[in-house]
């Protein structure tokens, strides 16, 4: 299983550096739901077969059809694409990966200094993970429900056309 | 009875409040009945509660009245409380009753101004202020009520606001007293920093326990509390404002520049007369001050021409009396000289008033002339207090006063001859500015008609008043008509008596019959000198010291000028140099800093997301590294 | 099961955090930084997945369900205010909507 985390692993990183240099938005969307696939098998690999699946139906499924329903609605094509690589210069990417790279560097030292203990030795079902839910993050959980709802109330309240 | 006594200065207060808030849309005949009724009724509380404080005596002559306290920090705990003793009473009658009779007569004589409820608001205000001044039982409550009649004075000498004159003389008053106000502030925490309370009665009988004559302490309180005392009662070297305050309508120059507020420095310092006894040199410098007043504003008051600037340098002259009579320790002929003056005064003040109602506001007094036979009511209560001003002997009230003011000024164990002197000479000086006022006034030819008589609220204070002026000598006689003295007596539960040898009847009589010889021939001079030859006062004028000296008189001695010159100059001055306000300056710079550092922030507000998400990160960056190495 | 080491997990989860960083920072597209948002908001889930099976707990699920939950709204009021923002100024560039007037 261990090399399954690894190659998973591999092109988890992989999908998401295409994701960030790619011109295209449908090209860099397919790239993201490959990087969400392959999360989700690690989520496998890690004894959560439960969030694996939830991966894959919410990230990879809901989430990234509304990113497809935006892109249908702003008729993007060649055009859209070539403005974007008039917009995105390969300099820029020196600033950022600095940046990235030092907290790269901060968060790899703090790894570095804790113990060494395996992961994903044991199985945490979904009946494990839904009796939590719903005892000791019964509030989290209502809190959760009701940010969706605002998000679902103020998305349909800023993407209504106007009636004029 | 006495317990309705929280309602002798409520009731002011409360019209007070109605007037001020719905004063505007009241009918005037309603304000009118509102304000003077409100004093009224005042007034009857008072005397009834005067009656049965005098018929059965509370406990140590004492009768206090807790409300609640005031404000409560540690152990200083001023509680708003009257206080009632004989002196107390003695004030708030004088205050209730001719605050009174003087409302009555601002009735009809504010009829047609168009300020009417505004002026009886601040003249209820007034009342309700000096009352708490006279009832108050600490003295912070005191204070309040010190404050609150300056506020009003102010309010009322710039009365009639659209005149900038008259501003300026409300400014002047309130400056002015504001000086003696600080003193007496600082005294007031001397006094709380050393005794630990303001409790009038605490205050006098720990004072006299942990202070020694003569000592530092008690010195300075007491200049401190004398300062306060000359400011708000015009003396020496603070008179200059009541001249000014004239401006004011004529009711409140009655009221409250004649008959109440400026005897508040007299009350102050017979209230805490225990530290003017640990103070000798203090009491001595009252005794001075008064002495040195009636004499400066006696001269002023022989030269005036507006004949309410005449009776204002009169009130000063006569405050110096009382002044006089409290600093050799006759503390009841202090108050007997007050209750009298304020009788008489207040006529004075309102018979003036009526004169310039019904001579189209004229204030010249040399532009009158023969009102005896068209405003004979006029002419006859103010000749009665004249009379009573230039203390004509045996029949007026200002005779009593006067004379046992002077013979304590000499009998007395810190008076001095010096001070009887200056006594009398003012005294003469009295009667001449009285009656040259009074001949100029209503004696010779006409020259002005009167288009109005004065109505019948009018008249009735001016008739009540001169019967006071009357007869109110009559409850203290001297020893040669017979000693019936119950005033003193009544006094003498609260003030001390005065410390002073045995003397002969015989050496009293020789006493009052100089008094009496000097006031007589004060009158006679004033008759030659304005009735019978005005020209002999003509020439007397025009000779080359006569003058320079009639200036000099006229001018008030030239305080003014010196005040402009050595205060109000330099101050301007200073104004004028420091006009971009160097100390300004600093502020200026923490302005400019907090700008540079707005320019600087400011550059980061570019609104460009991903340079807030770099921002993010940064910060996000520092925090770990911060996290790690610690 | 096969264990894997917990710091292997957590470095992916780290990796995946900057690549995401990255692409926030760069690129001026309004939907590549929602979709770089998205990858960095996933790594973060990671990082509590990895965590909650390294302790065999429930809570670390929990928090990624949160996180889900989170990410689901943010997006949609976010692809929202995408929308609009194209509807009004034509352009999906960020740095041109850097004026806050409407």
């Amino acid at each position: 299983m261990a090399i399954i985390f690894y190659i998973s692993s591999a092109v988890a990183v992989l999908s998401t550096v295409m994701v960030i240099t790619r011109m295209n938005a449908v090209h860099a969307l397919l790239y993201l739901i490959v990087s969400l696939l392959s999360v989700a098998v690690i989520f496998f690999t890690l004894g959560a077969p439960f969030i694996g699946a939830l991966e894959v139906i919410i990230y990879a499924g809901a989430i990234m059809v509304l990113f497809v329903f935006v892109m249908m609605m702003l008729n993007m094509g060649k055009k859209a694409a070539e403005l974007e690589s008039s917009w995105v210069n390969p300099r820029m990417y020196v600033g950022p990966a600095i940046l990235a790279a030092i907290l790269g560097i901060e968060l790899v030292y703090m790894l570095a200094s804790g113990s060494n203990r395996a992961a994903g030795f044991e199985m945490v079902g979904p009946k494990a993970v839904g009796i939590g839910l719903y005892s000791s993050y019964l509030v989290g959980l209502e809190l959760a429900g009701m940010l969706l709802l605002a998000g679902l109330v103020g998305a349909f309240h800023l993407g209504r056309r106007d009636e004029d | 009875m006495l317990s309705l006594l929280w309602l002798v200065p409520a009731i002011p207060y409360f019209s007070f409040a109605i007037l001020a808030v719905f004063g505007k849309r009241m009918p005037k005949s309603v304000s009118g009945l509102l304000g003077v009724g409100s004093v009224g009724i005042s007034a009857v509380i008072s005397v009834l509660i005067g009656i049965q404080f005098i018929s059965s005596p509370p406990e140590g002559d004492l009768f206090l009245q807790r409300l609640w306290t005031w404000i409560g920090v540690g152990n200083f705990q001023p509680e708003i409380a009257f206080h009632l003793d004989a002196l107390s009473l003695l004030m708030m009658l004088v205050v209730t009753i001719v605050g009174f009779l003087i409302h009555l007569y601002s009735w009809e004589f504010m009829e047609d101004d168009e300020g009417f409820s505004r002026f009886f608001a601040y003249m209820n205000l007034f009342v309700g202020s000096m009352l708490t001044l006279v009832l108050a039982n600490n003295l912070v409550l005191l204070y309040l009520g010190w404050e609150g009649v300056g506020l009003c004075s102010y309010l009322l000498i710039g009365f009639w606001y659209k005149d900038s004159y008259n501003g300026a003389a409300a400014r002047k008053a309130f400056i002015t007293t504001r000086v003696g106000d600080t003193a007496m502030a600082i005294g007031l925490f001397l006094l709380f920093w050393n005794l630990g309370s303001l409790d009038i009665q605490e205050v006098m009988s720990s004072a006299s326990m942990q202070w020694g004559t003569g000592s530092g302490i008690a010195l300075a309180v007491a200049l401190l509390l004398l300062g306060g005392a000359v400011g708000k009662s015009a003396q020496l070297p603070l008179q200059v404002w009541l001249p000014d305050a004239m401006a004011g309508p004529s009711p409140v120059s009655a009221l409250i520049h004649a008959a109440t507020m400026v005897t508040a420095g007299v009350y102050l310092i017979a209230r805490t007369h225990v530290i003017f006894d640990l103070a000798p040199i203090a009491q001595a410098a009252v005794a001075i001050v008064g002495a040195a007043t009636l004499l400066i504003a006696g001269f002023s008051a022989l030269k005036q021409h507006d004949i309410k600037r005449v009776l204002a340098y009169s009130t000063i002259s006569q405050i110096g009396y009382m002044f006089l009579a409290l600093g050799v320790g006759a503390y009841s002929a202090a108050m007997f000289h007050f209750m009298t003056h304020a009788f008489f005064k207040a006529l004075l003040f309102l018979g003036a008033g009526a004169l310039i109602m019904c001579l189209h506001h004229e204030h010249n007094m040399f532009k009158m002339g023969g009102m005896r036979k068209q405003l004979p009511l006029t002419f006859w209560t103010f000749l009665i207090g004249s009379g009573a001003l230039a203390a004509v002997p045996l029949i007026t009230a200002g005779f009593y006063s006067k004379d046992l003011i002077l013979w304590r000024a000499w009998t007395s164990d810190s008076g001095s001859p010096i001070l009887w002197l200056a006594g009398i000479v003012g005294a003469f000086i009295t009667a001449v500015y009285t009656f040259r006022m009074v001949f100029v006034t209503f004696f010779g030819e006409s020259k002005m008609q009167a288009d109005r008589k004065p109505g019948v609220r009018i008249s009735v204070p001016l008739v009540a008043l001169a019967i006071l002026a009357l007869i109110g000598g009559f409850i203290e006689m001297p020893h040669t008509l017979g000693h019936f003295a119950p005033f003193s007596k009544f006094m003498h539960s609260v003030l001390p008596e005065v410390h002073a040898g045995q003397y002969s009847i015989s050496a009293e009589l020789l006493f009052q019959i100089i008094a009496v010889v000097i006031t007589l021939s004060g009158i006679l001079i004033a008759y030659i000198f304005y009735y019978r030859k005005p020209e002999l006062s003509a020439n007397v004028a025009k000779s080359g010291i006569g003058t320079v000296l009639g200036r000099f008189f006229y001018s008030g001695w030239g305080f003014d000028w010196l005040y402009y010159t050595f205060l109000v100059g330099p101050f301007v001055w200073i104004a004028r140099v420091n006009k971009k306000d160097i100390i300004d300056f600093i502020y200026t710079i923490i302005a400019m800093i907090c700008q540079i550092f707005n320019f600087i922030f400011r550059q980061t507000q570019t609104g460009r997301v991903r340079s807030y998400a770099a921002g993010i990160a940064f910060g996000a960056i520092v925090i770990i590294a911060i996290v790690m190495f610690t | 099961m096969t264990a894997i080491p917990m710091e292997h997990g957590l470095l992916l989860a780290a990796v995946l955090f900057m690549l995401g960083l990255i692409g926030l920072l760069v690129r001026r597209n309004i939907i590549f930084m929602l979709l770089s948002i998205e990858v960095m908001l996933n790594a973060a889930g990671l990082a509590f997945v990895v965590a909650g099976a390294r302790w065999a707990q429930a809570e670390g699920q929990i928090m990624f369900m949160f996180i889900l939950a989170m990410a689901a709204a943010e997006v949609a009021v976010g692809l929202a205010l995408v929308l609009l923002m194209y509807r009004k100024f034509k352009t999906l560039d960020s740095d041109q909507v850097s004026r806050m007037r409407g």
